[in-house]
């Protein structure tokens, strides 16, 4: 079991209601004690040191803190951990295996989809949603599917470039993939 | 930010979750999406001492036309589910011109149609394409259940006329009488802000003429504002650009704008009779391709 210390304060009075949950993150199982009121971001970082969702604006503007939940994105401070209660959580450190990155990583860093860096989890994971679900996207769709993430270094313009590089190398990788075992 | 303390209660069916309601004795509040509620909760505008989470009741998140050709909206259908089902459009126009503007992507993929209606968002999209469509919630309660015609549903601003032991568990759009077209317009000034001005319009068809319409108009008023008098002089009617330009003219006067940063009173009302003017128009090429 996970360290409870920031997931229920020590100062907590004694009769906090506290609801176990267990959840996927990013294909491992995590049983947790927390209050009902902590945010699944905060469950993300603070309880299981996942520092790569990010939380921007806390007021369910920005995006920056997206996961993807059962593999629809959401805005992770604007649910509560206890809602994650038997289901699957993706965030940005389960992007990339051991060995290499994910085809959305490779978009973003060839085509330099970052400038700050802030946005990018977000951006990732909506940009991942998207080609599970639309390999071949127009340049339109990409900027429709990301028009939830805010980005305040303005770097738009690469971070789609970085999606619709990224659609191309998914879209070979199956070809390679059909290919091989044809 | 962390809300204030709750208690948190994730019912399995509708029946457990009005129990927990009834036993809160109103100091509960439903959680389906939680797109406005948690973050007017971690702004301590809202501290409920009880959150009553309603994702875990099955059989809520559906839509469908009945056979009678009432469509019926689940207290779970998610504003995406909505967006992307290819049929909505010619079965229920508003409605699908409506799902893609709500909010952003990513909101939309968690919150609820019925949830917006009962949050009450004076600035709501949602109300006012179900009050153009002559939609109604239904609550189910300890008492049974009951129908809330959603012009009415709305008493205040975030205010509704659920009883606290009462349970939104769907919204409906009765049958058209005839054909049914429509359109929903909405000028943001970037997308997952409120609507600078949103039109909803139905239209119901015989023929060429119009058997019943709504007309819903959103931000630009203390609330949304039904333009029963625009849409009253298309009914018998056939769309022309008469009939048109009196729906636009009567629905901008009806309309109560203030200035501010979203733009000018007379631009706003300039925005909803072009916006009236743009969906009739469109549907008028509708009605003249059909016959």
């Amino acid at each position: 079991m996970t360290s409870l210390f920031e997931v229920v304060p020590e100062e907590a009075p004694a009769d906090t209601p506290v609801r176990r949950l267990t959840i996927s993150v990013n294909g491992e199982q995590h049983t947790l004690d927390v209050e009902p009121r902590l945010l699944l971001a905060h469950l993300v970082r603070q309880a299981l040191g996942l520092t790569g969702t990010h939380v921007g604006c806390d007021t369910t503007n920005c995006g920056a803190c997206t996961v993807l939940f059962d593999g629809s994105p959401v805005k992770s401070c604007t649910m509560f951990a206890v809602q994650a209660d038997g289901h699957e959580i993706t965030t940005v450190e389960g992007l990339a295996s051991a060995s290499e990155l994910d085809p959305i990583q490779e978009g973003f860093k060839d085509e330099h989809g970052l400038q700050c860096g802030f946005c990018t989890p977000g951006m990732m994971l909506t940009a991942k949603a998207l080609l599970n679900e639309n390999p071949n996207p127009t340049e339109d769709e990409i900027r429709w599917a990301l028009s939830g993430n805010l980005c305040r270094c303005t770097g738009y313009q690469n971070i789609v470039k970085a999606v619709l590089l990224a659609a191309a190398g998914l879209r070979n990788q199956e070809d390679a993939g059909e290919d091989e075992t044809s | 930010m962390y809300p204030s303390r709750f208690a948190y209660e994730a019912p399995a069916t509708v029946g457990e979750a009005i129990d927990v309601l009834r036993r809160a004795q109103g100091e509960a509040k439903v959680l389906a999406g939680g797109q406005s509620l948690v973050p007017m909760m971690k702004l301590r505008f809202a501290s409920p001492e009880m959150l009553v989470d309603i994702n875990n009741i099955p059989g809520l998140a559906y839509h469908f036309a009945d056979p009678d050709g009432t469509y019926r909206i689940g207290a779970l259908c998610r504003h995406v589910d909505l967006e992307k089902d290819a049929d909505l459009p010619a079965q229920q126009p508003t409605i699908a011109a409506a799902a893609p503007v709500i909010a952003d992507p990513i909101v939309r993929t968690r919150g609820t149609l019925v949830g917006s209606l009962c949050h009450a968002d004076p600035q709501g999209d949602w109300a006012s394409v179900m009050s153009a469509l002559g939609g109604s919630i239904v609550a189910e309660g300890p008492r049974g259940r009951r129908s809330i015609p959603c012009v009415d549903f709305v008493n205040g601003p975030f205010q509704n006329l659920l009883e606290f032991d009462e349970l939104a568990i769907e919204a409906f759009v009765p049958p058209p009488v005839g054909a049914r077209s429509g359109g929903y317009l909405k000028l943001e000034r970037r997308i997952g802000d409120f609507a600078t001005v949103g039109v909803a319009v139905s239209v119901e068809s015989t023929g060429a003429q119009v058997s019943r319409a709504g007309i819903g108009l959103t931000g630009v008023g203390p609330s949304t504002i039904c333009a029963d008098e625009a849409a009253e002089v298309l009914v018998g009617q056939d769309l022309n650009s008469d009939t048109i330009h009196r729906a636009a003219e009567l629905a901008s006067e009806i309309s109560q704008p203030r200035s501010d940063h979203r733009g000018s009173a007379a631009y706003k009302r300039h925005i909803v009779a072009t916006f009236v003017t743009r969906i009739l128009s469109s549907l008028e090429l509708a009605t003249r391709e059909a016959a």
